[in-house]
């Protein structure tokens, strides 16, 4: 019986919740988990070295593919440590094309993640709604960069492309639109009995422990800490816009940490994005968009740039840092990219503590980790060690699901 | 839809997808090529857990160091005839990372592969797109027996 038992499949689930490989040992008596460990490694693509070697917006494009979710998110970071040193001030009406684009990426990948957590309680239909209601804010995301995935919009002193007058009413609809399925979606998820049951005291993150490992983004903030880079450390246009932080006592009076409060401070942040890019819309002053139209002058303006920066920028996950230190030469001297994940993996070793097998899926993709698909949890059960691949775990958490809705 | 396809559809495709280092751009479009607008499911086209139950084998992702072994396994436990997919930039050519020290791709280093998905990331069209050039694959091998 004291056998070691190890399978080794290559690659884990079709699911996109887990992305990038990585591995849980879980300590389990009978159903119960006991203790958690977490092994990360594998999407190491030398990004930052490859970043020493380039100049400053050649890194925008290389930012942007460090995660094609938040592909906005990076290289606005990096845009933001790279313009503080350089000293370049972005026109107004740039400031506010950027809060847009931020915007309509966090509806994005707010509601894909909607659709992944249903997908992990067994509700693959809700996947397939959500994910079809995402295809609409991505038509718009089309419309506004060219791309549907990686938008190359950001460009150091402002961006890409403007937003004409006749475009807002193809914009206010798409997002008339949104704002009417959003009602559909609360349903679903908020009001489902079964969703309720799956998720209520389930994966709980306390404030204590929230501020101790230093969760970000929407993960902390189901917890109730009030944390929220755009209101903390306001950057683009974001201290001109009507805004405040979100905490699921807005909407519940009171704060619980689990997962079911995750899921509201997300779907209530869609609703907030859409939103925020209205007032933007009404709000945006005319003018120019790029503070050097000319790339050639810029580069040569950026490498005489001597400094070290940090930008800051309120991903969807939370807050994601890039350090940039720029010494008068083509290339930055260093680079560092602290993605919002980092920091919520952490909190996963409380939130399972426990739970049960079933509720590692919905627990694990609730703090929207982006990580490539290669998820293997090593099970220690009296000595023993299982391999259970994420599609196990999958079938488990939709049995449970089944089991209670009889 | 081309000449003959209907025949083509007659019987469908599992596809098994391995991530092997991208960034998820690619993979996410994939899922969208799977939902409602574009719905590749209708044709038969599945994702399924296991390599040993696919015909065609989705790669994205230029391949790191510790991801090579996992793909080369993946790709012996299909059955024949099978057919190999890159989907996105990275793994046809490196892409941005090209210069990397972690990186063993592209693919067609470690395995060989049959249709190049292009498009960084591809849009899900041309992923089906992609699909259909492998089926013709499978077809034609099918019909040399
Ligand atoms: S091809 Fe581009 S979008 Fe696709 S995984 Fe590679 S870097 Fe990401």
């Amino acid at each position: 019986m004291n056998k070691t038992i190890t399978y080794q499949i290559p690659i884990g689930p079709i699911h996109p919740a887990l992305k990038e490989p990585v591995m849980f040992e879980f300590e389990i008596e009978g159903e119960k988990i006991k203790d958690v460990d977490v092994h990360l490694g594998q999407v190491h693509r030398g990004i930052e070295w490859a970043g020493m070697r380039r100049n400053s917006i050649q890194i925008l494009y290389l930012a942007e593919r460090i995660c094609g979710i938040c592909s906005y998110s990076h290289p606005a970071a990096f845009t933001l440590a790279v313009e503080r040193i350089a000293g370049i001030e972005v026109p107004e009406r740039a400031e506010y094309l950027r809060v847009i684009q931020a915007e309509l990426e966090r509806i994005c990948s707010h509601i894909l993640w909607a659709g992944v957590a249903a997908h992990e309680i067994g509700f693959d239909s809700v996947l397939f709604l959500t994910w079809q209601i995402r295809e609409k804010a991505l038509d718009l995301t089309e419309y506004l960069t060219g791309n549907r995935v990686t938008k190359a919009i950001m460009m150091i002193g402002g961006v890409r492309r403007d937003i004409t007058e006749d475009m807002l009413p193809t914009i206010r609809k798409s997002l008339d639109f949104l704002k009417e399925n959003f009602e559909k979606l609360r349903k679903v998820f908020l009001d489902d009995k079964t969703v309720q049951m799956r998720t209520k005291n389930c994966g709980i993150l306390t404030k204590e422990d929230a501020l101790k490992l230093c969760a970000v983004g929407p993960t902390t903030r189901a917890s109730g800490v009030k944390k929220d880079a755009r209101l903390d450390q306001p950057y683009f246009a974001y201290n001109e816009l009507d805004f405040d932080y979100v905490t699921p006592d807005v909407l519940t009076g009171e704060v619980n940490g689990d997962v079911y409060d995750r899921i509201i401070v997300r779907l209530l942040e869609v609703k907030q994005s859409i939103d925020l890019i209205e007032q933007c819309l009404d709000r945006m002053p005319s003018g120019e968009i790029l503070a050097e139209p000319k790339i050639q002058k810029l580069l040569i303006q950026l490498k005489k740039a001597e400094g070290e920066a940090i930008g800051i920028i309120e991903a969807p996950r939370g807050e994601d840092i890039h350090f940039v230190k720029l010494v008068g030469e083509e290339h930055p001297h260093s680079w560092k990219v602290r993605a919002p994940t980092y920091n919520n993996i952490l909190p996963w070793i409380p939130m399972l503590k426990g739970e049960q097998i079933a509720d590692i899926p919905i627990v694990a993709a609730s703090t929207d980790p982006c990580m490539s698909c290669t998820n293997r949890v090593a099970i220690v059960k009296n000595g023993h060690r299982d391999i259970l691949l994420a599609e196990d775990l999958h079938r488990l958490s939709v049995e449970k699901t089944r089991r209670l809705m009889k | 839809m081309a000449k003959g396809l209907p025949k083509a559809f007659k019987k469908s495709l599992w596809v098994y997808h391995i991530n092997s280092g991208s960034c998820n751009g690619c993979d996410i479009e994939i899922i969208a090529a799977l939902c409602p607008r574009y719905d590749a499911e209708r044709f038969g086209i599945k994702l399924v857990g296991s390599p040993r139950h696919a015909d065609v084998l989705l790669i994205t992702g230029p391949v790191t160091r510790q991801m090579v072994d996992k793909v080369k396994r993946a790709y012996e436990q299909m059955p024949d005839p099978k057919a190999v997919i890159v989907v996105g930039n990275c793994g046809n050519t490196g892409d941005v990372f090209y210069e990397s020290y972690n990186l063993v791709g592209p693919i067609d280093n470690i395995i060989p592969v049959d249709v190049h998905v292009i498009g960084c990331a591809p849009r899900p069209e041309n992923i089906i797109y992609g699909v259909i050039k492998a089926w013709t694959k499978l077809e034609t091998l099918e019909a040399k027996k």
